[in-house]
């Protein structure tokens, strides 16, 4: 904040566009909803602990969907916690994003073939962001899904509606 | 004890109607640490029953390990099991499966299995007490045991290219032998991790707050632990001094010189929260002192000598069990004249550890419900699998 306190210690306006100054606003606090499914949820804590850190991004953990912004579909989903998860998502208010962690989530993962209680891909069920692959991503995946996430919503326009 | 309370009064003198209410706790809880659903019956803030509601994480692990195409095939859907803890998954299928197939491996496996196992069991047993600290209000020692746990994952990493989800041991052997560095890193991680212990044991185990929440809460007494079948830290936190590490010595545990932590009641009774808590944090000096011995008299040898090219045992059953970081894992396995097992059971230390919690959390307050839930470690992969 220092070098933007000096810059404008005379004067102190800025001419932007609303677009720039909402997406601004919403990509510099993502607040995640702080549920965990499956093993992607451990590596998901452990990039939100000390070493990854993933508060520096503005992204905070809450434990309730009205509070979100970002839904972070850790690990597989299974039949019965679809419509949870259906739920959950419904309950955010908007604009709400999503990411896919993980393969499971992405598709079925290693569960695709002979998992019969396993949705093949959260997508089915609710719109997703940004897919991050791996079986499970490392923290830096996630990371790096989060900034692709950001740069989304820098681009984004109010008078373009968000497709869903 | 609720009966003998005096009813609450209108001014007119009526007496007011009260009934029981039902919360649903999860499956999306942060403190239910994964997709478990409770469905609490309360009577104002006291629990009269607890109903677990299991199933949010079914991901079909026995079909699996029937359709695959060997038993090689198998090991990922265990590391998949109790993703906390693959390492030790992946030892009590591969014990179970040499038992089968009559295999005998060098002595370097078993140690180099012994080591992950134990730092498996520490890298476990910090998420346990981080997040049960996060449950109580306290922050801080999850931050300190990630931090520590980081450096676990990259003796692993470094060792077999993995963080979370080995595929290390295999059959007969392991992936890879350890790199050149392991030893001497894994004696630096040592060294630091004992500090970060002290620290955490100053910070949490003794700290006031935690005392008043955790002690005398959610007792578990020993006969109602044995009855229940429950291992792991939970038997030995009421006060049952049984470790299949000493009582069945798989692999060469009798190698080793290590006493079994037994919860003792320091600061309430025997069996609370608080000691099954402080089991779990001093089972991690004993691991150390198994991986320092281990380290030290690390013998010489060829650790995919004895990997077989196709398995195809002749047809029988065979059951493994090793103690993993929640208790007594088993793997049972029977198998046919085919390539691939007939059937594989498992026998999950954290359903079997979570089916005691309504007996224990009967007449227990609503905050304390989360303490008791924190103190069992559940892993749902691993209970619903």
């Amino acid at each position: 904040m220092g070098l933007l306190d000096q810059k404008f210690e005379n004067s102190n306006v800025v001419v932007t566009t609303m677009d720039n100054l909402l997406n601004w606003a919403r990509l510099s606090s993502l607040w995640q909803m702080q549920f965990g499914l499956a093993c992607c949820a451990i590596e998901m804590m452990a990039a939100s602990a000390s070493n990854f850190d993933m508060m520096r991004f503005g992204v905070i953990p809450r434990a309730t969907p009205r509070q979100c912004d970002v839904m972070i579909v850790s690990g597989t989903v299974t039949l019965k916690m679809a419509s949870r998860i259906k739920r959950l998502y419904d309950q955010m208010s908007e604009p709400r994003y999503v990411i896919s962690m993980g393969s499971c989530s992405n598709c079925g993962g290693p569960y695709w073939e002979h998992g019969y209680h396993v949705l093949k891909g959260v997508d089915r069920i609710i719109p997703v962001d940004v897919y991050v692959p791996g079986c499970p991503p490392r923290p830096e995946a996630l990371i790096e899904g989060l900034i692709k996430l950001q740069e989304k919503i820098r681009n984004e326009s109010m008078a373009k509606k968000k497709a869903v | 004890m609720i009966e003998t309370l005096e009813k609450p009064k209108t001014s007119t003198g009526k007496t007011l109607r009260t009934e029981e209410m039902i919360v649903n706790m999860g499956p999306q809880h942060p403190s239910t640490h994964g997709v478990l659903r409770l469905e609490v019956v309360l009577d104002g803030e006291i629990v009269t029953d607890v109903i677990p509601h299991l199933g949010y994480l079914h991901r079909c692990f026995e079909k699996h390990c029937e359709h695959m195409t060997s038993y090689q095939q198998v090991i990922p859907y265990v590391d998949r099991m109790d993703y906390v803890a693959s390492m030790t998954n992946e030892m009590a299928y591969v014990v179970a499966a040499e038992k089968l197939l009559k295999i005998e491996v060098c002595d370097r496996v078993h140690y180099i299995r012994i080591i992950m196992a134990e730092l498996q069991r520490i890298a476990s047993h910090l998420i346990a007490i981080g997040t049960f600290g996060i449950d109580m209000g306290a922050f801080t020692p999850f931050l300190y045991y990630f931090r520590d746990r980081e450096k676990i994952l990259e003796l692993f990493e470094m060792t077999c290219g993995a963080r979370l989800l080995y595929n290390y041991m295999w059959i007969g052997g392991l992936s890879h032998d350890i790199p050149p560095q392991f030893v001497e890193k894994t004696k630096e991680f040592i060294v630091g991790f004992k500090k970060t212990l002290q620290e955490v044991n100053d910070l949490l185990n003794y700290n006031e707050i935690f005392i008043k929440r955790t002690a005398n809460v959610g007792i578990l007494p020993k006969d109602l632990a044995i009855n229940y079948a429950c291992s792991g830290p939970m038997l030995r936190g009421s006060g049952v001094n049984w470790d299949l590490r000493r009582d069945d010595p798989y692999t060469m545990y009798d190698k080793f010189e290590w006493d079994v932590i037994v919860g003792k009641g320091e600061m309430g009774t025997v069996g609370d929260v608080w000691d099954r808590n402080m089991v779990r944090q001093l089972e991690m000096w004993e691991s150390l002192r198994i991986i320092e011995q281990a380290i030290a008299t690390l013998p010489e040898g060829d650790v995919s000598k004895a990997i077989p090219k196709r398995i195809r045992p002749v047809p029988g059953d065979a059951y493994g069990r090793v103690e993993g970081p929640r208790g007594e894992l088993g793997v049972y396995i029977i198998a046919e004249d085919s390539v691939t097992p007939y059937r594989i059971k498992a026998r999950a230390p954290a359903f079997v550890n979570l089916s005691v919690i309504t007996e224990i959390s009967k007449g227990a307050m609503l905050a304390d419900l989360v303490a008791i839930m924190g103190s069992i470690d559940i892993v749902l992969g691993e209970v619903d699998r």
